[in-house]
């Protein structure tokens, strides 16, 4: 049975803040951030935006482009985050209620760092194929905090991106092919409960967390589809930095035309497990019938999660139904200075 | 502040903005009622509003009441959507007050629109964010 994304959609918030700014704060080096990093600013979510409200915007996107799925038809909904508003209470019936889904329908939350959001679309991808509900979603969005003046608050970012998953073959627009998943027990990052901030691994997150997954991950993958790089279009991989997604990808043997497109993290910054599979939207905007994808997530902790995706002949009709993800990333922006930053991700500690 | 258990009375209109259709006229009242006001007639169908509009006319608000304290200054807006009905909304992503203008294309967005500091329930609705992307 053929199965594939029937409708796909990302939210951007409009507010950004540029690398710059942040380094003003701290003393450091902006120029050498920006070389280091490859990042020059990022998006912030506003008092009002978090995890929940993207995600419900990136669904009508997807339900925009899916040609008429009945929402109520919608099986199964997964939303993978590592922040999720509620430490106690999901996200996913907020969203599943928002988009008229429920009451008839499987939710859970999930969360692997930033390889959430893929594992939300392997699931709800089986699911279909599993003959166990007709229309899945898998969501991936942050709203994902670093401390003031660590490294991380460079990067951590927001956005969120949606895929419904179906069987019918004249719906869907880009098959998957196949995934494979690498999956190890590596404490590069951890947040513990009850505290604000991540803490990491420093220069351990690189190579044996990072780069060892991804590649890991992407070559397993094509070695049991019996693919090599050049039989792809695009390839996307997780974008904790401008740096790592371009690195990764040229060891592996990919070229810079066919990653440029995935590559949002350096207007973007890091959202975390919206990352990969936003850009995979990215790609989705501009792919032609027949284009070869590979997308390859990275969570701390560490996983890798691979994809093969075939773009189909239905996707020329969809791009245009729902805002495109690079018109959401540089059309419309409001810059915030620190101040308004601080306040906007609750660093300034209130009144009780 | 309202109640989690009003608030949640209230989703249907306020997660999905279904509004009533009356029967009788064909009018559509949001939020929705048990009466028509215009023709008295009780027997209504259900229909989602449209997400697009314009700003009819706005205030900002900037003495804000408990539970919008970072959201200040808070602009309102009576906005008109594109079947004609009118609603009272907040708008958001306007770091400049001075940038509203009546007559301004806005779309509906899911956003949170008050939360109980910290521990408490966090309430969703739809705020009306400038059109164009
Ligand atoms: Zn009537």
């Amino acid at each position: 049975m053929t199965i594939g994304i029937v409708g796909y959609g990302a939210f951007i918030p409009r507010r950004r803040i540029k690398l710059e700014e942040i380094a003003k704060v701290w003393g450091a080096d902006a120029p050498a951030y920006k070389r280091g990093l490859q990042l020059y600013e990022k998006s912030v979510p506003g008092a009002d935006e978090d995890t929940v409200t993207m995600s419900v915007e990136a669904t009508r996107n997807a339900l925009a482009r899916s040609g008429g799925v009945d929402p109520a038809d919608i099986g199964a909904l997964y939303i993978g985050s590592e922040s999720h508003p509620y430490a106690v209470k999901p996200s996913g019936t907020i969203v599943a209620e928002a988009i008229g889904a429920v009451p008839a329908l499987h939710v859970a939350d999930l969360e692997f760092a930033c390889k959430a959001g893929t594992e939300s679309l392997f699931i709800a991808q089986s699911l279909v194929k599993a003959g166990e509900v007709r229309y899945a979603v898998g969501i991936g969005a942050d709203t994902s905090q670093g401390a003031p003046g660590d490294a991380l608050e460079y990067s951590a970012a927001a956005g969120a991106s949606a895929f419904i998953f179906g069987g019918d073959e004249d719906l869907i627009v880009a098959e998957i092919v196949d995934s494979f998943s690498w999956t190890t027990d590596t404490p590069d990052f951890w947040r513990r409960e009850y505290m604000h901030y991540p803490r990491h691994g420093s220069r351990f997150t690189g190579e044996p967390a990072y780069f060892r997954h991804s590649m890991s991950s992407a070559r397993g993958m094509m070695a049991k589809a019996g693919m090599e790089p050049r039989d792809f279009a695009y390839a996307i991989f997780h974008q904790p930095n401008g740096k790592f997604p371009m690195r990764v990808g040229k060891k592996l043997g990919f070229t810079h035309e066919q990653l440029e497109t995935g590559w949002l993290s350096p207007w973007l910054g890091n959202t975390y497990s919206g990352a990969s599979p936003i850009g995979l939207t990215a790609v989705l905007d501009i792919a032609s019938p027949g284009d070869l994808i590979l997308l390859t997530s990275f969570g701390s902790g560490a996983g890798s999660d691979s994809f093969v995706i075939r773009v189909t002949g239905r996707i020329s009709e969809v791009q245009d139904l729902a805002p495109k993800t690079r018109a959401q990333l540089d059309e419309n922006k409001i810059y915030l200075e620190y101040g308004a930053y601080a306040k906007l991700r609750g660093k300034i500690r209130m009144a009780e | 502040m309202f109640s989690p258990a009003r608030a949640w009375r209230e989703f249907p209109q306020r997660y999905r903005l279904e509004a009533a259709k009356c029967s009788g006229c064909s009018k559509i009242l949001y939020p929705p009622r048990l009466v028509c006001p215009e023709c008295g007639g009780r027997k209504f169908t259900q229909e989602a509003l449209p997400r697009d509009g314009k700003v009819v006319t706005y205030t900002v608000i900037r003495v804000p009441p408990a539970g919008f304290t970072e959201q200040t200054p808070l602009p309102l807006a009576l906005v008109e959507l594109t079947n004609g009905v009118r609603l009272m909304v907040q708008i958001g992503d306007v770091e400049d007050p001075e940038s509203l203008e009546i007559g301004m294309p806005v779309r509906l967005e899911f956003r949170r629109i008050s939360w109980d500091g910290e521990a408490g329930v966090i309430f969703y609705g739809h705020k009306a964010v400038r059109a164009g992307s």
